[in-house]
């Protein structure tokens, strides 16, 4: 693995925003690499830096300084209509808040994505994997919570991306459903081999991981390896 | 207020800035165009009657062919009369150095020794004619101007077949020429008519009317009715060649102003009535949607403590906040257009001064009816907000629910993409917004039609009045009637190709108790120069017996085809005699009633006589025939048809035009504000989904097309739609505008409709653009990190 191309890797990210005269440092010089196929989990407090590199890796924003690679692409180079298209080819995003079109149907939704994608699959292919073959023709508000996320997943992963950014994707939900949604993460990444960053304030997740980032102050404070993935159907809290 | 409430307000207004101020600039076209109508109007009517009070404008006149100067005495003695003013008037050819036409002027007696009790001149240059100097004259401040004549200066006239030499001494305006309007025209042209005042003995010596006058004036104690004067008038001056007197209802000048004032308010209320109505229907809109937006904060107010009442006044403050810049830029505008338009006029008419003190009422009623329907607009959504316990308002609402429709159980959604499915879904999820918005679009199409359609009537009037139905190049026209002989003399001058006789009769017609002063002019059967012409397109040949009258004579005698109707001759013999209606047709100026020449010669009891004479004439002998019509001193009138035409052409583009150009504006105006506010709303109402396509990987031009698609859409029904309303109230003001001068021909042209949707199109397009730019500064992480 280690002679490959990693997927993501950035050196010295750092980030300031600037809201009036308020200077906030999000992230301070922050080194990663993510390999191809691997999955971790980012842990950490609120304001510890998760969600604005993870917007970054995604294309969603840009850094202050230093670098962001996605293979052989610096992202911190590109316009914001190369962002787009990185997001648009490379990307798949699930959200805390599913974010779905509430006029589309579920498989409308995930068809929003592959009709713009380069080599989707077919959109009820992708909600079947997450499970949800059977309401296909669903309208979002016609669904449970963990429905509507699980069809966010299928609408992430059904262009087939090389990344898989998912901030607090269990945040909202009870945690039996938020196994549920898990379950499709990880059935995602062992059947597809996705790349996949998963954000979360919950230390179990942690366990489903390869590797295990946990975030403080801007920086990485603490990185490791778990020996064994433990199955996400396994996992409690 | 408390504080915090007070600041969330400021700052509302101020980052919604662009929002208030599109939402104001809607609400102010609607003030601003009633407030400047009426004002115009308000200040127009009182202008013209302080005028006519200062300057002892008559309320009666007569002319005769030559009355002693005793009847004056007699006149007086009828009860109800309180001052009467004898005078000389005459037409006389002039000759002005520079002008090849001739021109024709109308001198009018002034007495020398005293000043003149009625119909007093406003000099605003020189003197008075005085006595013992009789080619002194006073002239017509338009006509002065035109010609550039100016007090010293000299012209040459033909008075009673005499060239005399005559000084201008001074330059006036008169209340009874407001409008000063030459024989047989319909629009002042004051290149080719003026009136001149010169001393009354001076003017008695000239036409031989020593101790005798041919025209009288009389003013009324109050109260009293004219129309009993005027038949005691009559019954005196009968014997002595009176044409009939009439009431100063009925005299040119304020006849013609006091239908365009009448005109100018109809104007004024119709057209600013739809303008406040759409600015109304679009405010209450805007505004329930605004507040929509605001729910979750009203949850929070309320979980406060905040009362129902508390919260509804803080909007009612909020929406007063957007009114009240919308009522003062719109009582601004409207102030200052109102000033500008009666200036405009008050130049045009030549009123001496202005009054310009527009009242109260007319700025309140555009104000409250405009925050009125933003009040209620925004207090239902407050209403529909508060009525939700805290907890559920603060939460986002449910998720819309959507179902599939007809169209999408037939397959049809199957052959479109997501983004257009969002896109319609969208439209037919709130199909009564839907509708709201389309229908704003379409009431500002629909203005702009009916604004515009004014250019094609009036063109299309201009066309059918005086090129289809009239092939004469001019026409000359005598005081008097002359022996038919002068037809053959004209036929001999140079340059006259074709000629055709015309006689004009003074008369009433009546038929029961409908009574109508119209001259019944006489043609030949088969016309080929001045043709009786029906609107629709038709020339009629006159029948040898009965008359051919237009629609609007008809309408206004209640008569129809086959009746009789009474003509009394107010001149010659005066005979009275019945006739049958053989015809009508459809005209759109004055309401003339026409007959066979000879038939007419025959019921005159007279030798073929002639009042004008319609000639076409070979244009390179056009020089030496005015030289040779200026010499023909019998002749009061020589029209050249051209040049009628640009007369009436300029008349309307200073007076109509004017008005309907700036109702185009705010039509834009309209149009931008409707649809920069439904995408604006759209925008605030689905960033989160926007900004999530965004994060999906979507450009910003395709999220673009799911936002402006839907507006854009909305806007291409609406179009036909505009078009549609537009003709319809197109129809409604033609039928109000409907008067015994003229009516307005319902043309729209196709270019109309174009331009119409044109302008909606821009509209859309410029607000489209507007809210791209905020798209394009949609903040996608903000959107996602927080709760909706």
């Amino acid at each position: 693995m280690g002679e490959r191309t990693p997927t993501l890797r950035a050196r010295g990210l750092t980030k300031v925003y600037r809201t009036g005269e308020v200077e906030v440092h999000a992230l301070r010089g922050l080194d990663l690499v993510l390999e191809t196929g691997e999955l971790v989990v980012l842990l950490g407090p609120s304001g510890s830096g998760k969600s604005t590199l993870l917007n970054i890796l995604g294309g969603l924003d840009t850094a202050t300084g230093g670098e962001a690679w996605f293979l052989d692409h610096e992202l911190s180079k590109l316009d914001d209509a190369g962002l787009t298209r990185y997001r648009r080819e490379h990307v798949g995003f699930v959200f805390q808040f599913y974010n779905l079109i509430p006029s589309l149907t579920a498989v409308e939704n995930v068809a929003l994505v592959t009709e713009i994608a380069r080599n989707p699959m077919a959109p009820d292919e992708a909600l079947r994997l997450v499970g949800l073959g059977e309401r296909l023709h669903h309208f979002p508000a016609q669904l449970s919570g963990g429905e509507q996320q699980r069809v966010a997943i299928a609408r992430a992963i059904a262009k087939r991306p090389d990344i898989l950014l998912c901030d607090e994707p269990t945040g909202a939900l009870d945690s039996q459903t938020g196994i549920l949604v898990l379950e499709a993460i990880e059935r995602i990444h062992e059947e597809l081999g996705t790349s996949t960053v998963l954000i979360t304030h919950n230390a179990v997740i942690a366990d489903m991981a390869d590797r295990v980032l946990v975030m403080g102050d801007g920086r990485v404070h603490e990185e490791r390896r778990n020996a064994t993935r433990r199955p996400a159907r396994e996992l409690t809290w | 207020m408390n504080r915090p409430l007070y600041m969330k307000l400021v700052r509302d207004l101020w980052r919604l800035r662009g929002q208030v101020l599109a939402i104001a600039l809607v609400m102010a076209s609607g003030i601003a165009v009633l407030v400047m109508s009426l004002t115009t109007v308000e200040s127009l009517e009182e202008t013209a009657i302080a005028y006519y009070e200062r300057y002892g404008f008559a309320q009666v006149f007569a002319q005769v062919e030559r009355a002693p100067e005793h009847l004056r005495d007699r006149m007086r003695e009828i009860p109800g009369v309180r001052a009467v003013e004898t005078r000389v008037v005459h037409t006389a050819v002039l000759d002005i150095d520079g002008f090849d036409e001739p021109v024709i002027g109308k001198l009018v007696s002034v007495p020398e020794r005293t000043e003149a009790r009625l119909n007093r001149l406003a000099l605003r240059q020189g003197r008075m004619p005085r006595l013992g100097a009789p080619d002194e004259a006073v002239l017509n401040e338009p006509f002065a101007q035109s010609h550039h004549l100016e007090v010293g200066d000299k012209l040459r006239a033909v008075i009673n077949g005499r060239w005399r030499i005559l000084t201008v001494v001074g330059i006036a305006l008169s209340p009874e020429y407001v409008y000063a309007i030459g024989p047989g025209a319909l629009m002042p042209d004051d290149k080719r008519f003026g009136v001149l005042w010169m001393g009354h003995e001076a003017l008695q010596a000239a036409f031989d009317l020593d101790g005798a006058f041919n025209d009288a004036s009389l003013t009324l104690l109050r109260g009293t009715n004219p129309e009993g004067v005027v038949e005691r008038v009559d019954r005196l001056l009968a014997g002595y060649g009176g044409v009939g007197a009439y009431a100063q209802a009925d005299q040119l000048s304020n006849w013609f102003l006091m239908s365009e004032i009448a005109q100018h308010r109809k104007l004024s209320t119709i057209l600013p009535t739809i303008f406040l109505a759409v600015a109304a229907f679009l405010l209450h809109m805007v505004m329930g949607r605004l507040i929509a937006v605001e729910r979750s904060e009203i949850g929070l107010l309320k979980a406060f403590g905040y009362r129902n009442r508390d919260i509804a006044l803080h909007y009612t403050r909020f929406v007063l906040g957007i009114g009240l810049v919308g009522v003062a830029l719109g009582w601004f505008i409207g102030y200052w257009l109102g000033l500008y338009h009666t200036r405009l006029y008050a130049e045009f008419y030549h009123f001496p001064f202005l009054n310009f003190r527009p009242s109260a009422q007319s700025f309140l009623l555009a104000a409250l009816v405009s925050l009125g329907a933003a009040l209620i607009g925004a207090l239902g959504a407050v209403r529909e907000a508060a009525a939700l316990p805290p907890a559920q308002a603060m939460q986002p609402p449910a998720p819309p629910m959507f179902r599939k429709t007809v169209l999408g159980r037939l397959g049809f959604v199957e052959r479109l993409d997501q983004p257009t499915r969002i896109l319609l879904r969208q439209i037919g999820r709130w199909p009564v917004r839907s509708f709201f918005t389309a229908a704003g679009i379409a009431m500002s199409v629909a203005v702009l039609v009916t604004s515009m359609q004014w250019l094609d009537a009036i063109n299309h009037m201009v066309d059918v009045y005086f090129l289809d139905a009239q092939g004469q190049d001019l026409s000359v026209s005598f005081g008097q009637a002359r022996s038919s002989e002068v037809v053959r003399d004209l036929a001999r001058l140079p340059g006259v190709m074709s000629v055709e006789p015309m006689r004009s009769v003074a008369a009433k017609v009546r038929s029961g108790w409908h009574e109508e002063r119209e001259a019944i002019q006489g043609l030949p059967a088969n016309q080929a120069l001045y043709r009786v012409y029906d609107a629709k397109g038709r020339a009629l040949a006159l029948p040898p017996e009965g008359v051919v009258i237009s629609t609007m004579l008809a309408k206004m005698l209640g008569v129809d085809v086959g009746d009789r109707i009474t003509v009394e001759v107010l001149e010659g013999r005066r005979p009275v005699f019945e006739v049958p209606v053989v015809e009508t047709f459809e005209t759109y100026i004055g309401s003339p009633a026409y007959m066979e020449i000879g038939a007419l010669d025959r019921l005159m009891r007279e030798r073929p006589s002639v009042t004008a004479v319609h000639l076409r004439i070979d244009s390179r002998y056009r020089d030496r025939l005015f030289r040779e019509l200026k010499n023909t001193p019998s002749i009061t009138a020589v029209t050249v048809r051209e040049a009628a035409v640009q007369t009436f052409r300029d008349t309307m583009a200073q007076t109509i035009m004017i008005f309907i150009s700036f109702f185009i504006v705010f039509a834009c105006t309209l149009a931008f504000g409707v649809t920069y506010n439904a995408a604006r709303i759209s925008l605030s109402e689905r960033g989160r989904e926007l900004a999530t396509l965004r994060v999906l990987g979507f450009t910003r031009a395709e999220i673009s097309y799911i936002l402006l698609g839907e507006v854009a859409l909305l806007t291409f029904v609406a179009l036909p739609l505009g078009c549609l309303i537009g003709y319809g109230l197109a129809s409604m003001l033609v039928r109000a505008f409907e008067t015994e001068l003229y009516r307005v021909p319902m043309v729209i042209l196709a270019t109309t409709y174009g331009w119409a949707i044109a302008i909606g199109l821009a509209a859309t397009a410029v607000s489209a653009l507007l809210v791209r730019r905020r798209v394009d500064r949609l903040d996608l992480i903000a959107v996602l990190k927080t709760r909706e």
